[in-house]
């Protein structure tokens, strides 16, 4: 569960001590939370993490896009990932963060996208040969968006793709 | 010498583009016969500066090829033969062809252009035929002809010898020329950088030791080049040096060359040049037509350069001067703000600090007004390619057209000025292929021979209106109904009035192959144009009179930076109207709204009657007006009617700066864009015309007022 909760500043350290790591063999997750389940993402793909500070509602949209905040002067989506893989709604609390990340639309354009999660966990170092191929028979979570399993010490670790997860 | 020039190089593109853009107007001029004294020298003047700077910056193709078109404008200037109209062509032919090396250039790529060999030619043998003719006259002018023909004979040599397998340079330089701050090695450098080469260093002046002076250059060189490079290049290396060295260029027998094929060895006979580059000429004629044709196919990859260079402005000194003044004025505020602070506060300063904070927001919105108008340029930037524009097309058309440009001083944001200029283009094109007749239809039909075209540009309110009038045969209703039909854009019985129909044109699904002719066929890719002025926030109309003509109207908004906004609200949310688009705004009066089929709601304003879009049901919101009196409603001009858009209340007014939503988002269908409001937060614009069509409100503007709620809640809330 929340047992082992990294504050966002400490996360952010991390983040920005790897611009000098290069290790070619080990790819590394950034993991969170959400409904107990551990998710992970390639860290290169997260720009940045936030707190919830509210986002403004986009008419009309997806129920899972929760709108679009201000980063620094650039407009930027906001989706609750509870919503997208269609787990249960949860109320936002004081660990709820939005982990920004780098996605590319199948028009091959670079583009931000916020992902709203329960809460960051943890930064994992898996060696690609370590990713299994996820069963297909993921009951909740859309196939698609499954890149694969790696395994925490806490058990298993389910990779999202950025890029098929956050294009609307 | 080791001054690296390539930082000037936007510099000479941006001039020499504006160089040919000064010539092709004279030219055309020309071919209008409207040309002046002046005329001929505006054109060799941009030509030699051309030459000038491309020798300067080491870009020879250019100069080799304007050299020629040089020569030959010399010769029109100096009145040794007149200008025709086949020169007219060539030139504007070169034009073209300038432009797309230097774009080429400017995005790093030296290729030259099929066409510039083929031009090149056909000027030489203009330039030869001269030589050929006045060799015929009588033995009278034989003295005067032999200088002239003397020194076009140069000419075209230095030319010719881009065929020869090379040269021999023999460089050497005086003892002293280190002290006159020339380095021989740079000059060797320079020289090696034409092509392959083989230099020799000659050792043999050096003395020996007791009399070398360590000042003095005992050095000489012998340069082997193995390239096409003309003689002038070569001189063009000693320029500086020439005086006080010894150069000696001597052409490299094709036997002696290793590395070239053998190349027939240069007759310098008048005859033989001028037949050989009469040979080239025939060969070169389709060869031309052919690139005429291909130009659609490499017209692409020149407008992607255009994008990549279009990075600098030309501002008027009194824009920049009146900036310099707002600054001025925002730096003396600032300082009287800051005394403020420098005594005890009192009643009286708190009055003054008042005082200072209304200038601040005088000052600024002055400033940022006057910076807005830097990027703002008059229309004429686009209008100026029209007159080459229609004359080409007008001559494959077979048509007479008069081109009239009006407003020409009408200023425009620059981006939006670089995104319309592709639509214009095409409306253009399409109003000349498809609108104007031919001269026998048009005699026929009882209008004069020369068909009219007219582009029209003026301000109204806070937009540019473009019109692009003709006067040619109009749209034909009956023929693009039936088009229509079988399209299956409308259904047979659908009633549509005249106007619906010739908007039908701008329609996604209305083109079809069948109606792709040479140039355009009207309303091929008009639903292009229709969504390229969309996305500028613009929008396209036409109106049209079978056989009297029609008349396209653009409007564009000023600029797409920044707007004046109204901020309202819907319960918790906030949003921005434009205020361009708001006439105004009042509070409804329950006795004069009238619900029409229990659907909808209209207002009755002065006479008309003003359907009403409740925001909060279009945009799914809740909103905190329980009745219609509850709020307020914003009454707001679309599509030359009026709308009514109700809302909880009306926040404060200002001007927003407009971000993009789909940089990372997608578009959202009545959301222009979003800002950022001065707490941080992110409000949306509202995009009115796509928000009334999603409401279902439609024929705004007709008596019959037919308006239909798509949400099942209906008009009122």
């Amino acid at each position: 569960m929340t047992e082992e909760i990294t504050d966002v500043e400490k996360i952010n350290q991390k983040l920005g001590l790897l611009d000098g790591v290069e290790n070619a063999n080990v790819e590394q997750f950034l993991s969170f939370f959400l409904d107990d389940e551990e998710y992970a993402v390639d860290i290169l793909r997260v720009q940045e993490i936030r707190c919830w500070e509210g986002a403004t509602v986009i008419p009309n949209s997806p129920i899972s896009v929760k709108g679009v905040m201000n980063l620094r002067g650039t407009i930027v989506p906001v989706m609750d990932l509870r919503l997208r893989l269609g787990l249960a709604e949860q109320a936002y609390n004081s660990l709820t963060v939005v982990i920004v990340l780098k996605f590319i639309t199948q028009d091959g354009i670079e583009k931000i996208s916020g992902v709203v999660v329960d809460a960051v966990a943890d930064v994992h170092s898996i060696s690609p040969e370590d990713i299994q191929q996820a069963p297909e028979l993921s009951s909740n979570v859309n196939a698609n968006f499954v890149k694969g399993l790696g395994s925490s010490k806490s058990g298993a670790l389910i990779l999202l793709d950025p890029d098929t997860l956050l294009a609307i | 010498m080791t001054v690296d020039l390539s930082q000037f190089y936007q510099v000479f593109f941006d001039e020499s583009l504006e160089g040919l853009d000064a010539m092709e107007a004279e030219l055309l001029r020309y071919s209008e016969g409207t040309q002046d004294d002046e005329s001929i020298n505006t054109i060799f003047r941009a030509a030699h500066s051309i030459k000038g700077g491309s020798g300067t910056f080491g870009f020879d193709s250019i100069a080799g090829f304007t050299h020629v078109l040089e020569t030959l404008l010399d010769q029109i200037r100096d009145g040794q033969r007149d200008i025709t109209s086949q020169h007219i062509d060539l030139f504007l032919q070169s034009i073209d062809c300038l432009r797309e090396m230097i774009n080429a250039l400017s995005s790093g790529d030296d290729s030259v252009p099929e066409s510039t060999a083929q031009l090149k030619a056909a000027f030489e043998a203009i330039l030869n035929d001269e030589v050929a003719d006045e060799g015929e006259q009588s033995a009278l002018e034989a003295e005067q002809i032999t200088t002239d023909s003397a020194t076009q004979a140069a000419a075209i040599a230095s030319e010719a010898h881009e065929n020869t397998s090379g040269w021999k340079v023999t460089f050497i330089p005086s003892e002293d020329i280190l002290m006159t701050g020339n380095e021989p090695l740079y000059l060797i450098q320079e020289l090696t950088e034409l092509g392959d080469h083989e230099v020799e260093l000659v050792t043999e002046k050096i003395p020996s030791w007791s009399e070398l002076k360590p000042e003095f250059c005992y050095l000489r060189w012998i340069v082997k080049l193995y390239c096409d490079c003309t003689e002038q290049q070569i001189n063009e290396v000693f320029e500086w040096v020439a005086d006080e060295s010894e150069i000696k260029i001597e052409e490299l027998a094709a036997t002696e060359s290793t590395k070239v094929a053998a190349v027939p060895a240069l007759n310098q006979q008048d005859t033989a040049s001028s037949e050989a580059a009469a040979n080239e000429v025939k060969s070169s004629a389709p060869a031309v037509t052919k690139n005429a044709d291909t130009k659609a196919a490499t017209a692409k990859p020149a407008t992607k350069a255009k994008q990549a260079d279009a990075n600098s402005i030309r501002v008027g000194i009194d824009k920049v001067d009146s900036l310099i003044n707002m600054v001025g004025e925002l730096v003396i505020t600032q300082a009287m703000l800051s005394q403020l602070f420098e005594g005890e506060m009192t009643a009286q300063s708190l009055t003054r600090m008042k005082e200072g904070l209304a200038q601040l927001e005088h000052n600024t919105r002055d400033l940022q007004e006057s910076v807005m108008r830097i990027r703002m340029l008059p229309i004429s930037f686009v209008f100026s390619r029209f007159p080459r524009l229609v004359r080409d097309t007008g001559q494959k058309l077979g048509k007479k057209i008069e081109l009239i440009l009006q407003g020409e001083s009408t200023e425009l944001d620059k981006t939006v000025m670089e995104k319309i200029s592709d639509p214009l283009v095409h409306l253009v094109r399409n109003a000349m292929d498809h609108g104007l007749e031919s001269p026998e239809q048009r005699l026929a039909a009882g209008k004069p021979e020369i068909g009219k075209l007219t582009l029209n540009a003026y301000h109204q309110g806070g937009n540019v209106v473009i019109e692009i009038i003709d006067d040619g045969k109009g749209l034909d209703p009956i023929k693009i109904k039936n088009k229509a039909i079988s399209n299956g854009l409308i259904g047979e019985n659908d009633e549509l009035s005249e106007e619906q129909i010739n908007l039908l044109i701008f329609e996604a699904g209305f083109s079809t192959a069948e109606a792709v002719s040479d140039l355009s066929g009207r309303g091929v890719g008009m639903d292009v144009v229709k969504s390229n002025i969309q996305a500028l926030n613009g929008s396209v109309d036409v109106e049209s009179v079978v056989g009297k003509g029609a008349t396209f109207r653009i409007r564009l908004p000023l600029t797409l930076a920044i707007l004046d906004g109204q901020l309202i609200r819907i319960g918790q949310h906030v949003y921005i109207i434009p205020l361009v688009n708001i006439i105004e705004s009042l509070q409804i009066n329950q006795n004069d709204v009238s619900r029409i089929g229990g659907e909808y709601d209209v207002l009755h304003l002065r006479g008309e009657y003003v359907p009403i879009i409740c925001l909060a049901d279009v945009f799914l919101h809740k909103s905190d007006a329980q009745t219609l009196t509850d709020g307020l409603l914003v009454v707001v001009e679309v599509d030359g009617g009026k709308v009514g858009i109700f809302v909880d209340d009306l926040l404060a007014q200002q001007q927003v700066v407009i971000k993009s939503l789909e940089a990372n988002y997608n578009k959202v269908e009545g959301i222009s864009g979003a800002t950022i409001l001065g707490d941080g937060t992110v409000s949306l614009i509202i995009d009115i015309v796509s928000l009334v069509r999603m409401a279902g409100v439609k024929n705004i503007s007709s008596h019959n007022l037919v308006a239909t709620e798509t949400h099942a809640q209906g008009g009122t809330a």
